[in-house]
């Protein structure tokens, strides 16, 4: 059992539990400022980027794609700020617009090159791969020791670790510009904030740990993760310091819970077949936003203020 | 061109007392759009004074404070507190926003509402002490909030953020405070609490500039008066600026004479 779980079970694991938590960090700002689609559209610009890459490299490496998509994104969070501020235009319709116009340039794009014969599966990137990410030299506990088979992990694990640790530690040092820019833009630029440079440090943010998780673990865990954790936080209490520590608790269990749940589930209820880690995932941070938003104790919403 | 006319129009008045002014403003001109929703403005406040800015909606008040506070980007015009620019003093001055400006729907509480004000002061890391929460608390008591610390600020009434926001501002410790509107929809007991807090502020040499609509009230409250209609009509103290003349030129039609009678 030890030797099977090491192998076969605790990589995927770790990726899901680090590629959620990334996601959803950055989600509770996002959701916050009504932008929560942001990671919907990333996970859709980042086709261009990844036909971009092949087309300059000519090769499928994840290296270049991940670049391409990183760019990709960060063209396209510069492209909603510059529609939403120049055109004067909500930001929901900034960012349909951007990611609806991209993610066409993307399908041109692909057609148009000669990129037909070459592979790039719609399923692994929407389902990503989840449970094909083992760890062949792990033999069981005493692995975890062992600087032979630590180097035969799968890439993305360290890769998605960094990103994970990289987006905690961004959350922690910029909290306090973060949480006034989202709550009082107006009271944070008098404290001398750059509240523009704020928000796009934010989603340059969101958009790295988007693209490194995308790769990891396909889109709808992304666009998941984005959403559902820091909804359902939100109405379990009514502090940010709080929230924040929910959702990365509901991103944990989801992670934990659906990838458990994909694995044994259907051979519970007497199928043979497991089902996909990331779509049992994404579906059980949804049912943690269902429970949360009948149950949650903190779901009355003040709307506007009484006068008085 | 805004800008051009702003240069054409830009006032060269240099009064000797600039550099004592805790806010100067030169040739501000702000646009939202076509037209300008503050034009060629010159104001210099008087410093230990109570001013209230005063005009018709539209008039530009709003956004002259929060043009003067770089909240938005102004066309043109030069700001200066004590003769220096804004950017070095901005620990010197706190700014009371509209209530409606932020999301009271934000998962936080009261107390925390007061702590953001001393985020500058505290920097990014720094955590907030005993000593932190205690004059936090101490400022929510100056505006009778301090039974309502642990609160979420969603359930409050529109009077009770009011004070919230007042007390964010004390506890930046500020020399020069700004406020946009402290008394809009307010009930009555925290109109008065309002007022006697800014009426403290100025028994200790601090300036008060707030934007106000009911002009009742103008008298009683403030010493000294800035009327507004895109462009400025007068200022001075409430005695000789508050006059009928000026509030026919500052609201034109708008102001019935009736009313006016009532209140000069």
């Amino acid at each position: 059992m030890g030797m099977q779980f090491v192998s076969l079970s605790l990589p995927p694991l770790l990726i899901g539990i680090f590629a959620a938590v990334a996601c959803a960090l950055p989600g509770n700002f996002l959701l916050l400022r009504r932008q929560a689609l942001i990671g919907d559209a990333i996970s859709h610009v980042v086709l261009p980027g990844i036909v971009g890459a092949f087309l300059v490299t000519g090769v499928i490496a994840t290296w270049p794609m991940m670049l391409g998509a990183g760019a990709a994104a960060l063209i396209a969070v510069v492209l909603i700020e510059a529609v939403r501020r120049l055109g004067r235009i909500e930001p929901g319709a900034a960012m349909g617009v951007v990611f609806t116009a991209m993610f066409a340039g993307g399908v041109l794009l692909l057609e148009q090159s000669d990129t037909s014969d070459v592979h790039l599966d719609v399923q692994h990137a929407l389902y990503g791969n989840l449970e094909s990410l083992i760890w062949l030299d792990g033999l069981g506990w005493h692995s975890l020791l062992d600087w032979q088979a630590l180097t035969g992990l799968p890439p993305e694990l360290p890769r998605m670790a960094a990103t994970c640790l990289g987006v905690g530690l961004f959350t922690a040092v910029f909290w306090r510009p973060l949480k006034i820019s989202t709550f009082d833009e107006g009271f944070a630029r008098t404290q001398g904030l750059p509240t523009g440079l704020i928000g796009l440090a934010l989603v340059i943010v969101a958009a790295v740990a988007a693209v490194a998780a995308f790769d990891a673990v396909g889109s709808i865990i992304v666009i998941a993760m984005f959403i559902c954790p820091p909804a359902a936080a939100r109405l379990m209490t009514d502090r940010l310091e709080r929230q924040v520590g929910w959702s990365v608790g509901f991103a944990v269990l989801s992670a934990v819970l659906g990838y458990v749940l994909a694995g044994y589930g259907p051979l519970w209820l007497g199928f043979d077949h497991a089902v996909s880690a990331a779509g049992m995932i994404a579906t059980v941070s949804g049912i943690i936003l269902a429970v949360a938003a009948f149950f949650g104790p903190c779901r009355a919403r003040a709307g506007a203020p009484a006068e008085g | 061109m805004p800008l051009e006319l702003a240069a054409k129009h830009g006032r060269t008045t240099a009064p000797a007392d600039l550099g004592r002014s805790p806010l100067a403003i030169r040739g501000l001109t702000v646009s939202y759009g076509e037209k300008p929703a503050v034009f060629s403005v010159d104001a210099t406040f008087a410093p230990g004074a109570m001013t209230a800015i005063v005009g018709p909606n539209g008039a530009g008040k709003s956004t002259l404070l929060k043009a003067a506070l770089g909240v938005v980007r102004p066309l043109s015009g030069r700001v200066t507190c004590w003769g220096r620019p804004l950017a070095r003093q901005r620990g010197r001055i706190a700014y009371v926003p509209q209530r409606a400006s932020v999301d009271w729907d934000f998962p936080t509480r009261v107390l925390d509402v007061v702590l953001m004000g001393l985020y500058r002061e505290l920097g990014l890391l720094r955590r907030v002490g005993p000593e932190q929460r205690a004059r936090a608390v101490a400022c929510l008591a100056r505006v009778g909030m301090e039974g309502f610390a642990e609160r979420q600020i969603g359930q409050l009434s529109g009077g009770q953020q009011q004070r919230v926001f007042l007390a964010r501002a004390l506890a930046q410790e500020a020399d020069l405070y700004l406020l946009d509107e402290p008394l809009a929809g307010v009930d009555a007991a925290t109109e008065k609490a309002i007022i006697a807090v800014l009426q403290a502020l100025r028994a200790e040499g601090r300036t008060v500039v707030a934007v106000h609509h009911d002009l009742a009230t103008v008298p009683d409250y403030f010493d000294r008066v800035f009327l507004i209609n895109t462009t400025p009509v007068a200022e001075g103290p409430v005695a000789e600026a508050f006059t009928q003349a000026n509030l026919q030129a500052a609201y034109g039609g708008r102001l019935a004479t009736a009313q006016m009678g009532a209140v000069v």
